[in-house]
């Protein structure tokens, strides 16, 4: 049945009474297709400019520097068959370019107004929120995908281990994913795409200097214990260094999948709470 | 189809719509008039489910827009003030994203999509960047995108806004025309559309509704409405008027217009004075006393007056409203 015909022999007598019934009278309802249908807008909004070749381009130089420069990671340097040099730079490289790629999620929505259209359709806030989200994780995904001629050639110069290198990679994804989910929160928060980078660059900062000994060593003169233990867990380095480490522990891969939830949810809450006026 | 009852939204301390109530069915197109910033885009965003009122409750086609956002929100087509639109995806590529989150998919979004841009004249701009269509155009865009799913609600807030005449009258045509089997709310500023488009229009100012009734109902409100307005050539107006005065069903008679030896004299009739009676009465009067008489007209009222009086004294300062009093 067309959606036409099926809009147009609606209206009050015969209106079925109950959403179930209505998805029941159009077809099934699929929330998923939904996000699907967002998540291609926005992957098409971020090629439609050139700001995302522009990004890669920045990215892949950035880690190539870093990864292969003698006074950085110096990869040759090393002499070993490890992507060490290689994913230990990615925290410090995602705090710049995490926010700069998640600042326009939902700040360029509200500058446009077009929030007024998207959250006016047949779709809720959350699927909202996660077809948004997982273009943009799915971009930054593309952007690691690309790094793929440094596994060629530690493969060409040795023989590396083949897990580690997918852990690395999946551990550098998902740090990925929660550094944006805190940009999807920050970018909630503001109109302003540049606020919402600092703000976000701020909090992602934070997770990882949280754990980091001289943070810790400022707090322990007078602040609880718990309070310190607190502040720890919260850094994303000790889980991200386990995934480089080849260790895939569950408490690593639920801190991930805690922050990008948390992010998410906060960002449904804030957006929300603007409607709410 | 649409049912508002004692709508209400605080934004803080101020209260944008206060206490608003009333309903669109079926072949029914409201026309929402109101000065600057008197809550009707505000209401148009809670018809529409976009923020969530502070009180009181929307129902479309039987879905509390609350309870059941998606089904009642599938039912609607928003255009939303000022247009907005995804500045970054091209004409065509924005009519499909939203076909696919209004449920369309193959043929039928096919279908919707050309539909919507012949109605909306879109096909020279269909591949261009939305970011440099101009305004109009626009605009139009964003129409396409409210009825793309032939919902049987619309809701438009100022849809004729920055279109040329020739579009302006093209979209109430299509306005009138959908209105004959959708039940459609829009806003607007232009008064004619009201008699253009509207079934029935709706006065709000400072949040409330001031009036409400048919074109013909608030223009009976206005204060010439049911005059007789005479010229008459060859007589001095002062003349003209006394003798119209001298009638018994006159309650006032004054001259508006002296020009090119015609005199024209507006005749306001008494309470009693039955529909039409008076126009009568005049028509005796000139017959008796050999007027060569140009026009002989029964004014109707005047929506712009009528809007005036009730939303003016509010709206002005002190000063300003004891001036309007006076006229
Ligand atoms: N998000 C908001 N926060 C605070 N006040 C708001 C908000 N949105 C609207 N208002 C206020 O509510 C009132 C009604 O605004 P609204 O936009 O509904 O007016 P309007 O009738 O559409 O006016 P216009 O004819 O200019 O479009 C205004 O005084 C406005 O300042
Ligand atoms: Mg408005």
């Amino acid at each position: 049945m067309s959606a036409q015909s099926e809009a147009s022999t609606l209206d009050a007598a015969t209106a079925p009474k109950s959403a179930a019934a209505f998805a029941a009278a159009s077809g099934e309802y699929r929330p998923w297709r939904n996000v699907w249908a967002i998540v291609k807008r926005e992957l098409g909004g971020y090629f439609a400019s050139p700001v995302a070749y522009v990004f890669l381009v920045i990215f892949l130089v950035l880690v190539g520097f870093f990864t292969f420069n003698r006074n950085l990671g110096g990869f040759f340097e090393r002499g070993e068959a490890s992507l060490f040099a290689f994913f230990v730079w990615h925290p410090w490289l995602y705090l710049f370019l995490v926010p700069a790629a998640g600042m326009r999620l939902w700040a360029e929505e509200r500058r446009l107004g077009t929030i007024e259209l998207l959250l006016t359709m047949p779709v809720t806030s959350t699927q909202a929120i996660l077809g948004k989200f997982l273009a943009s994780w799915f971009f930054l995904a593309l952007a690691l995908a690309l790094t793929f001629p440094v596994v060629i050639t530690v493969s060409y110069l040795g023989d590396p281990d083949g897990g580690l290198i997918v852990c690395g990679y999946l551990g550098s994804f998902l740090m990925a994913g929660s550094f944006l989910a805190v940009s999807s929160m920050t970018s909630a928060m503001t109109r302003n795409q540049v606020i919402s980078f600092i703000l976000s660059l701020v909090i992602c900062l934070f997770l990882i200097l949280a754990g980091w000994a001289p943070v810790q060593n400022m707090l322990v003169g007078w602040a609880p214990a718990w309070l310190v233990d607190l502040v720890a867990s919260f850094s994303v380095m000790p889980h991200f260094a386990a995934f480089q480490r080849g260790v895939i522990d569950l408490g690593d891969l639920v801190y991930f999948l805690c922050v990008i939830a948390f992010g998410l949810f906060v960002t449904g809450v804030i957006i929300r709470s603007h409607r709410a006026g | 189809m649409i049912k508002v009852e004692n709508l209400t939204k605080a934004f803080g301390p101020k209260l944008a719509v206060d206490g608003v109530s009333f309903s669109v069915e079926r072949g029914e197109v409201l026309g929402f008039l109101g000065p600057n910033g008197a809550g009707k885009s505000t209401t148009m965003r809670m018809v529409t489910g976009f923020i969530p009122p502070t009180d009181g409750r929307v129902r479309i086609a039987g879905y509390d827009m609350e309870a059941e956002p998606i089904a009642a929100k599938r039912l609607v087509g928003y255009l939303p003030e000022n247009a907005p639109a995804y500045a970054d995806m091209t004409v065509w590529g924005f009519l499909n994203f939203v076909a696919e989150l209004r449920g369309l998919v193959g043929e039928a979004k096919r279908k919707a999509v050309n539909r919507a841009v012949e109605m909306c004249f879109l096909d020279s701009v269909l591949y261009q960047s939305i970011e440099t269509l101009s305004k109009g155009y626009l605009h139009r865009a964003c129409f396409a995108q409210s009825i793309l799913h032939d919902p049987p609600i619309l809701v438009l807030d100022e849809p004729t806004d920055g279109l040329d005449p020739n579009q302006k009258h093209e979209v109430r045509t299509l306005i009138r025309e959908m209105g004959r089997n959708k039940a459609i709310v829009f806003s607007t500023h232009i008064l004619e559309e009201v008699d253009a488009a509207c079934t029935r229009a709706i006065i709000i100012d400072r949040g409330r509704i001031v009036a409400n009734g048919t074109p013909e109902e608030l223009r009976a409100q206005s204060e010439v409405a049911g005059a007789v307005l005479l010229t008459v050539k060859g007589k001095p107006a002062a003349e003209i008027a006394q003798k119209l005065r001298e009638l018994p069903l006159v309650r006032r008679a004054e001259a508006v217009a002296e020009k090119d030896g015609a005199a024209q004299i507006r005749a306001y009739p008494k309470p009693e004075a039955g529909d039409g009676e008076l126009g009568a009465r005049v028509f005796e009067l000139a017959a008796r006393e050999r007027w060569t008489v140009l026009e002989l007209r029964r004014e109707e009222g005047r929506l712009d007056e009528v809007f005036r009086k009730i939303t003016l004294p509010d709206t002005k300062p002190e000063k300003e409203r004891e001036i309007g009093k006076k006229q």
